[in-house]
């Protein structure tokens, strides 16, 4: 599934500086997950759907502290799910053609449940967009949130997550890199120059 | 990757990205809203020079999944019948700013011819020419295979190990030439079974075994067997003479129920279609739960998704736009 994203490499010291370190992003991961407990008044109509690459890990990060939180005993893969939205994206045809990720969703669907959906990085806002058109194919949830470890400005569309592990004030100049285990060997967010890869 | 013109193009990263690509795309056709916007605004054009009912539904299928328009150009009633040369067809899809076009034609390297010629820019994708080629065709019967024959590991994988028998009217079939190839690329071991008078000049020169033997290439436990459509005007002396009756050819070469019965029930079995039922494939062989006609049915129209979305979808690299590598992050 990730065999199209190869490990984000870590380049040599001073040309970056890490933002949040391992604890910061497991502390805002646990926040997030209780914080959508709260607003949804349990977890019982909520699905998660991750957008590959890296917000398909955060999402099951998110799905299992969830389930903890809210004491239920039950399989992950009925809260949590992947969501590509390659097919949607409005700049197709600006760039070589893409690889396609899985969809999953959970057997019960998404018709009349809460959405959360899950990404690594909230900056235009045009990857959301796409989110919400890949949404509306697979069904007429009741609600959709949008969960993101890290807000770092600049939207083009008008989009606001519900949910932020950490605002990170950048100029359009500087590029951010999250860095999650599953994939990188090692969890961190890190700023470095050289502006949108 | 320009153009789909021949399977033997196709090397074993692209013909897996592929295959992969068309596995997304199956995936996308079982949910309620099929249709997918990455070709909005594209025209494709079906340039059929030749009949095809099956082959031109299921590009028009496709192309319509992904939101394309489609336009169907076939030779009969059209400016074809009155004479037009390929060359001018061409320039007047061209002028009408048609995106890919699809083409079958009789004559083998008629796609080649268009897509080198300099007549027209889009994409060209072989819906079959001749005895030449049928691209779409063995990827499909590779994706069929592969999904049943690899199940959970089938992303990414190829068919290295597997073993395959193509039988029947070699000679004739492009489906076969195609498969052959991709079949190759893919890791397969391929054994053809025809009768002599059925087998191509240079056929030892091919990337795979050839038998003469049905019965002996079924007792060996092939992984999927498939067989190809005899035509019918080639059985008559008339039509060439190629074997004596139709009896004879399908009691040495049909597949029945005593050699399904030998082949196991793990074999796949596999037709291109339109079938003769009673000549090369037994109604007991054909309506078998190890049959998956039908299904590759279903799969050809995922893996022309597939196909007209890697060609079509991206960055247009011919207009010199500037193409920053392949990237996932989020912006």
């Amino acid at each position: 599934m990730t065999s199209g994203t190869p490990a984000r490499p870590r380049p040599e010291p001073g040309g970056e500086r890490v933002v949040l370190d391992a604890g910061d992003i497991a502390r805002a991961t646990t926040r997030i997950a209780h914080e959508i407990i709260e607003r949804n008044l349990g977890s019982s109509d909520v699905v998660l759907l991750g957008i590959p690459t890296r917000g398909a890990f955060l999402a099951r990060r998110l799905g299992e502290r969830v389930l903890r939180a809210d004491e239920r005993d039950v399989p992950l893969d009925t809260l949590v799910g992947t969501l590509d939205i390659t097919l949607h994206r409005d700049d197709l045809r600006r760039r070589p053609v893409r690889a396609i990720e899985p969809t999953t969703v959970p057997a019960g669907g998404i018709d009349d449940k809460v959405v959360v959906l899950v990404d690594d990085v909230l900056y235009s806002g045009r990857t959301v967009r796409a989110a919400l058109d890949a949404v509306s194919d697979l069904g007429r949830p009741r609600r959709v949130q949008l969960a993101v470890l890290v807000d770092r400005g600049h939207r083009e569309l008008p989009i606001r997550a519900d949910f932020v592990g950490k605002n990170l004030p950048t100029s359009a100049s500087e590029h951010v890199s999250v860095r999650l285990s599953e994939l990188d060997d090692v969890d961190e967010v890190a700023i470095g120059k050289g502006g949108d890869r | 990757m320009r153009h789909l013109l021949s399977a033997h193009d196709l090397s074993r990263e692209e013909a897996v990205l592929i295959l992969d690509t068309a596995a997304a795309m199956a995936a996308t056709q079982q949910r309620e809203m099929k249709k997918l916007p990455p070709l909005r605004g594209k025209t494709v054009v079906n340039l059929f020079f030749e009949d095809s009912t099956r082959t031109r539904i299921s590009f028009e299928a496709a192309a319509k999944r992904l939101s394309a328009d489609v336009i169907n150009f076939s030779a009969k009633g059209s400016s074809v019948s009155k004479g037009e040369s390929l060359k001018d067809t061409a320039q007047t899809l061209q002028a009408m700013g048609a995106d890919a076009v699809v083409i079958r034609h009789a004559a083998s390297g008629a796609p080649h011819r268009l897509a080198t010629s300099g007549w027209i820019d889009a994409p060209v994708i072989n819906a079959g020419d001749g005895k030449h080629q049928h691209p779409t065709q063995a990827l499909l019967d590779a994706y069929t295979m592969r999904r049943h024959l690899r199940g959970e590991d089938a992303i990414g994988s190829d068919l290295a190990g597997f073993r395959v028998l193509v039988v029947g009217d070699v000679l004739h079939s492009r489906v076969a030439r195609s498969n052959v190839d991709l079949l190759h690329t893919l890791g397969a071991h391929v054994t053809l079974v025809a009768p002599p008078t059925l087998l191509p000049v240079g056929v030892g020169t091919w990337p795979c075994e050839v038998s003469y033997d049905l019965d002996a290439a079924v007792a060996a436990r092939p992984d999927a067997i498939m067989m190809l459509r005899v035509q019918r005007e080639r059985m008559s002396s008339a039509g060439g003479g190629f074997f004596p009756s139709p009896q004879e050819y399908s009691r040495k070469y049909g597949l029945d129920g005593a050699r399904l019965r030998a082949l196991g029930p793990d074999a796949l079995v596999m037709h291109p279609g339109p079938m003769n039922r009673g000549l090369e494939i037994s109604a007991e062989a054909a309506d078998s739960a190890q049959a998956v006609i039908l299904e590759q049915v279903t799969n050809g129209v995922a893996v022309r998704m597939a196909v007209l979305y890697l060609l079509l979808a991206g960055a247009d690299d011919r207009a010199g736009v500037s193409t920053p590598e392949l990237v996932k992050d989020s912006v």
